[in-house]
């Protein structure tokens, strides 16, 4: 194998296994919230209960988050110096301000978070967990808009031996190693066509992220008969969340595909597996992309897809033809991950929304039902949903861009650090493989114990400060002084 | 000052923070095998526990930096040191996993094995640090694009051995004043046995060091004859260096503590006193050196940068500094501890 397929499995493997964990940071960020707003209105021992409990799972992975963080930011330097040369006038400011505005906010404030406890009284806790959010939600924002503009570059222009060329220049391959991309308007770099677009589509999938890992673990405490009311309002919040989540994820998904469809469209063609140009294009469900024959087989609703794309199924809706073979992405994988995608997001919809419906009937809680008991299971499995959908949508991204590193402007091969060899690659990729599946298993090892062990009984919260119980009196005499 | 200065200053800036908060969590790994007893490793990981995360901050935010302000600096050096880089990253997962799993069980081989984690871990960070400053202050050899050109045994020069085993050294010595300020008892009184020692043993590769520029990197000595005022830099280091043993015989900790903090300023200062305005030096090629003006963005981005870091910067030094002062003072063991 060559450096470049190499270093693309590299960057590949190491961004899939770090995404597993800021989706969870993120969306567990935004339940903590809403968690310790609660405790701080109800003074209720269980809320307290609940954001610490959760606190530790999201410890837990911010940790592994930071951790395979690093790696990333080293890669582009390390396995993409011509890419960090061609771009860093304009992708590593974006890099700097998340590292000023969102990692700092998001690191400084966690020790709070996690170890303040009894250091701090609740008013500056939930301050701080507000912090975290944000920081976590910030630090989307920036890598979101880095990644963007590799898609639909805007803003900059093309220097070329010094020299700033016209507008639509692009480099040919003898050309590319003198030129660089130049900020030209950093507003128009960070609201490219397509950040925003990316930006809501991305968060939305990590609060699904966070929704359904506490829908899971809660739904498992409630299947084993343990810590009942616990898991019982842990798994309302975790399904508001993810019955709102889940819906607006359908809208946020409509219009990063529309965008797509203006910006990418040989991406489009990729996602849907059109290959030749015309109208009354239908839109697949699920199916196989023969390249043979250069066709797509499978369910499909006829004319759906020009209809979505313009308003009407006359609409001609660009096919690969439309673009040179060399210049086409991958497209049976593009395609299948793609539609595993809005699979799963449908499915997810389903889900929630039959749990807000169990619930408003008043049966969501009944575990001596074998049906809700069925339920349940499915609950726990829920948590894989939002994970595969996450990788599968960002696998169909990036390699549906592909043979760009920036898009019509410098394909991946010339992106490649010049002086780093296959074999450097290969021992640095056995490296990660073993140190990640070490990583894995101890964080499947400690969640499972975290798991094991639950959260804290509702008479015994464990060392709560003095201010803290204080408020917990308050509120007490005040319902009783109310009713 | 024009941009390109500013921003040489204020990458150092983000590197020197991480060297002064970083620098005494990889010293506190590097002596963390020094104690036996459980509790008293408890206590040291947990003197770091809060703050390490934040420290590690400024690491991946200089880097950000560098590639936003010095694209070919980063993509040089980062894809130049390609294997030590990754034994870097390599070093400072485990030494993150160990520090998050270890007090997670128990059992005695797990702890000892996530121990010795997380001391090899810190050891091999500040070890390869050392060995890519003591790379750049030697110069490489670079092609006329600034691509690094020798192999991976050509960064394991003498120079750079020495310059690696001397930051092991500073930070198991930071690490240590920091521990004298953060322990209490029978365990600080060992603790501040430790810091003489460890100020004798850098201070001894220190001089190695200094000798072993004369041997391997005698430009570095003409930069001196022409920068002169340099050596009143050298002298208030070495002063300040002095100065710790001095407050930690008072038992003032915090002063030594912060003492200690100012010789980490000291020495990136004279480490970017001797470099500029080169960043990375070509050895023996010196016309094909990545300088802070060959391998820059353009104005306009660093000026977007500017006002990002004027932005941002004041806020992160105020929380930084609220979040070291609401976890001021010794160290308490909790069930929730490392």
């Amino acid at each position: 194998m060559d450096v470049e397929i190499l270093s693309r499995i590299q960057f590949a493997f190491t961004i899939a296994f770090h995404y597993l964990y800021p989706p969870l940071s993120i969306g567990l960020g935004v339940i903590l919230v809403i968690m310790e707003a609660m405790w701080l209105k109800t003074g209720h021992v269980r809320y307290h209960n609940m954001a610490r409990y959760w606190t530790r799972i999201f410890g837990l992975t911010f940790a592994i988050g930071v951790a395979s963080g690093i790696v990333m930011e080293f890669e582009f330097g390390t396995n993409w110096a011509a890419y960090s040369r061609f771009v860093g006038d304009v992708f590593g400011s974006a890099l700097a301000a998340e590292g000023i505005f969102a990692f700092f906010l998001e690191s400084g404030f966690l020790a709070i978070l996690l170890f303040g406890w009894n250091k701090v009284g609740p008013k500056l806790h939930f301050f701080a967990t507000v912090m975290v959010c944000l920081g976590a939600h910030f630090s989307a924002v920036w890598i979101v808009v880095a990644n963007s503009w590799m898609q639909t570059p805007a803003g900059f222009s093309i220097e070329y031996k010094g020299e700033i060329m016209p507008p639509g220049f692009a480099p040919d391959a003898d050309q590319i190693l003198n030129s660089r991309a130049v900020i030209h308007d950093f507003w128009a770099m960070v609201f490219n066509p397509s950040s925003m677009d990316r930006l809501s589509h991305t968060l939305v999938g990590c609060w699904q992220a966070g929704a359904f890992l506490v829908i899971s673990i809660s739904a498992f405490y409630l299947l084993r008969g343990r810590h009942k009311e616990f898991a019982a309002s842990s798994l309302k919040i975790g399904l508001c969340v993810a019955a709102v989540a889940s819906l607006l994820q359908l809208a946020t998904g409509a219009k990063s595909a529309d965008g797509v469809t203006k910006n990418q469209p040989a991406k489009l063609a990729a996602m849907e597996g059109v290959f030749q140009t015309q109208a009354d294009v239908p839109m697949m469900i699920a199916g196989y992309v023969d390249m043979e024959k250069k066709e797509t087989v499978g369910l499909q609703i006829p004319g759906m897809l020009s209809y979505l794309v313009g308003g009407s199924t006359n609409t001609v809706v660009t096919g690969l033809d439309a673009f040179p073979e060399a210049d086409w992405p991958a497209v049976q994988p593009v395609f299948q991950l793609y539609h595993l995608m809005i699979a799963i997001g449908m499915a997810l919809i389903g889900i929630a929304w039959l749990g807000m419906l169990l619930w408003w009937r008043g049966w969501l809680f009944d575990a001596s039902n074998p049906l809700v008991r069925a339920f349940y299971l499915v609950l726990i499995l829920s948590v894989l949903g939002p994970q595969i959908a996450n990788q599968a949508g960002w696998f169909t991204a990036e390699m549906g861009r592909q043979p760009w590193i920036v898009y019509n402007l410098m394909r991946t091969s010339q992106g490649l650090s010049e002086v780093v060899t296959a074999n450097q690659v290969l021992a640095s990729l056995v490296m990660f493989t073993f140190i990640y599946a070490l990583l894995f298993a101890v964080f499947l090892y400690l969640l499972t114990r975290k798991i094991q062990k639950g959260p804290d009984s509702e008479e015994d919260s464990e060392e709560m400060p003095a201010s803290w119980i204080a408020m917990v009196e308050r509120r007490k005499g005040q319902a009783r002084a109310a009713g | 000052m024009e941009l390109n200065t500013v921003w040489f200053i204020l990458v150092g800036v983000l590197f020197t923070g991480y060297a002064m908060l970083d620098g005494f969590d990889l010293g506190v790994g590097a002596l963390h095998l020094f104690v036996k007893k459980d509790e008293d490793r408890r206590m040291f990981l947990n003197a770091i526990g809060p703050v390490w995360d934040g420290n590690e901050v400024w690491l991946v935010t200089g880097g950000g930096a560098l590639f936003a302000a010095f694209p070919m600096v980063y993509a040089t050096v980062f894809s130049g040191f390609y294997l030590a880089f990754m034994a870097l990253l390599c070093a400072l997962i485990f030494r993150a996993v160990a520090i998050e799993f270890r007090s997670k069980e128990e059992w005695k081989w797990w702890r000892t094995m996530w121990d010795v984690g997380f001391s090899l871990g810190s050891i091999v960070s500040s070890f390869l640090i050392g060995v890519a400053m003591g790379n750049i202050l030697q110069g490489i050899p670079l092609d006329a694009r600034g691509n690094y050109i020798g192999g991976f045994f050509h960064l394991l020069n003498p120079y750079a051995l020495i310059l690696g085993v001397t930051t092991i050294a500073l930070f198991a010595m930071h690490g240590s004043i920091y521990l004298v300020m953060k322990t209490g008892g029978e365990l600080q009184a060992r603790v501040r046995g430790w810091v003489n020692r460890t100020i004798g043993i850098f201070l001894f590769f220190y001089i190695i060091l200094n000798v072993a520029t004369f041997v391997y990197a005698p430009h570095l000595l003409d930069i001196v004859r022409a920068r002169p005022w340099i050596l009143a830099v050298f002298a208030l280091n070495v002063l300040v260096v002095m100065n710790i043993p001095r407050q930690n015989r008072k038992g003032n900790e915090f002063a030594a503590f912060l003492s200690s903090c100012g010789a980490m300023v000291l020495l990136m200062t004279l480490f970017g006193l001797t470099v500029y305005p080169n960043m990375v030096l070509s050895m023996p090629n010196p016309e094909n050196s990545l300088t802070i003006y060959n391998a820059a963005s353009t104005a306009k981005t660093h000026w977007i940068m500017f006002i990002i870091a004027l932005l941002g910067v004041p806020v992160v030094l105020a929380y930084t500094a609220s979040v070291y002062y609401i976890f001021r003072g010794k160290v308490k063991l909790t069930p929730h501890s490392y």
